[in-house]
């Protein structure tokens, strides 16, 4: 029928791992703002839902590394880490194999997404889906872009690569979300885990809010590399999340928590 | 080369059920099917994680090798903290430190 729901949030492994170590005020506030983003979720029936993660060399590799991916497989499953570490248990998620075909099929049409009929969800997609889908119920696509090896995907094409995801939704009678997830900035996994650059994120979010595509294109990785960190680089799923809705964001929660190493996130954005 | 090899090792033993069953039995012979140096080598037998962390491995791999590990994540930041005073910064790739060795910015 057509994209009808579009939304981001924070992917953060440390939300759900390093839970416990937060401020519980933190914690349970972002906690109970990607509950309210579940109810809208669900308030939009759909029939899937694309989630579309960061690479974070879980599922595609420096041998073979696609610039988009999106999957078509029956079933997928995850966490790939220990879930002991992450805190969320192993789950088999159900897939949209033939949805999944006829999305790919014209989506291909503009953009060169690479398709997988396997998929082992890492946080970047199991988080958000642990957080918004807790009975497990949800038809899933999983998608994402590369945000990890250079050459990275040009912001550009994280551009085409929404447009292209709008266009396919539309053209099918299935009802079609989009979660994006990523942090804004962030230097994850190192030892400057916690450094927030809050100004960078609040400007980019200006951005993203207005969906005004030349400001959330003007950012060269050599910029975001510096202001931003390498975590920087998965603005990438926010500006195709931008592309596909291509109307303005309602921001619903903001917090810089450190112990979760980003800039927390939920906003919507209206499909028009 | 080197790098992509001791990278690729991770990337494998992260997803893959043998590779970690290997990796615990016989960990040697894991190491034995990528071209590394001695010096990466003995990082992953040994689970040198500030080893590996100042080699250039990508800290995504190299966050899931330390929960396969159990190292704790206060633990895990410190490591590789420890690692840059003990062989100096970061050789190559995009996850170098840009904060102080007795900097905790989340607190841990």
């Amino acid at each position: 029928m057509s994209l009808v729901f579009t939304a981001v949030c924070s992917h953060a492994p440390g939300i759900t791992a390093r839970a416990d170590m937060a401020e519980p005020a933190d914690r349970d506030a972002l906690y109970a703002a990607m509950d309210d983003l579940r109810e809208q979720l669900e308030a939009a029936k759909p029939d899937a839902v694309i989630i579309l993660a960061a690479e974070h060399f879980a599922n595609f590799f420096m041998n073979n590394m696609p610039a988009f991916a999106m999957g078509m497989g029956e079933t997928y499953s995850g966490p790939i880490e220990d879930p002991d570490w992450l805190k969320i248990p192993r789950r088999e998620v159900r897939g949209a194999p033939d949805l999944g075909k006829r999305l790919i099929a014209e989506m291909l049409q503009t953009v060169d997404v690479a398709y997988a009929e396997e998929w082992q969800f890492d946080h970047g997609i199991i988080v958000p889906l642990h957080l918004l889908d807790p009975e497990n119920t949800m038809t899933v696509i999983p998608a994402n872009i590369n945000c990890q090896g250079p050459p990275l995907t040009p912001l550009h094409r994280a551009w085409a690569f929404g447009e292209a995801i709008r266009r396919a939704a539309d053209a099918v009678p299935e009802r079609i979300a989009l979660i994006a997830t990523g942090g804004i900035s962030h230097w994850p996994a190192t030892p400057d885990s916690g450094k927030i650059n809050e100004a960078w994120d609040r400007d980019f979010l200006d951005r993203w809010l207005a969906n005004d595509k030349d400001r959330m294109l003007a950012y060269t990785d050599e910029e975001t590399y510096r202001d931003a960190g390498q975590g920087g680089f998965e603005i990438r799923t926010f500006i195709t999340a931008a592309a596909a809705a291509r109307g303005k964001g309602t921001l619903q929660f903001f917090r810089p928590i450190p112990i979760f190493a980003v800039s927390c996130t939920v906003a919507t954005m209206e499909v028009v | 080369m080197s790098l992509y090899q001791l990278s690729k090792l991770l990337y494998v033993l992260n997803r893959d059920d043998a590779a970690k069953a290997l990796f615990k039995s016989e960990p040697e012979k894991l190491t034995e099917g990528f071209q590394l140096t001695d010096e990466e080598r003995k990082a992953v037998l040994d689970h040198d994680v500030g080893l590996l962390y100042v080699l250039g491995v990508n800290g995504q791999i190299l966050m899931h090798f330390a929960a396969l590990c159990g190292i704790a994540w206060p633990d895990y930041l410190q490591a590789m903290r420890d690692g840059v005073t003990k062989y100096g910064p970061v050789r190559a790739g995009l996850y170098a430190m840009t904060t102080g060795a007795d900097e905790k910015v989340a607190g841990v």
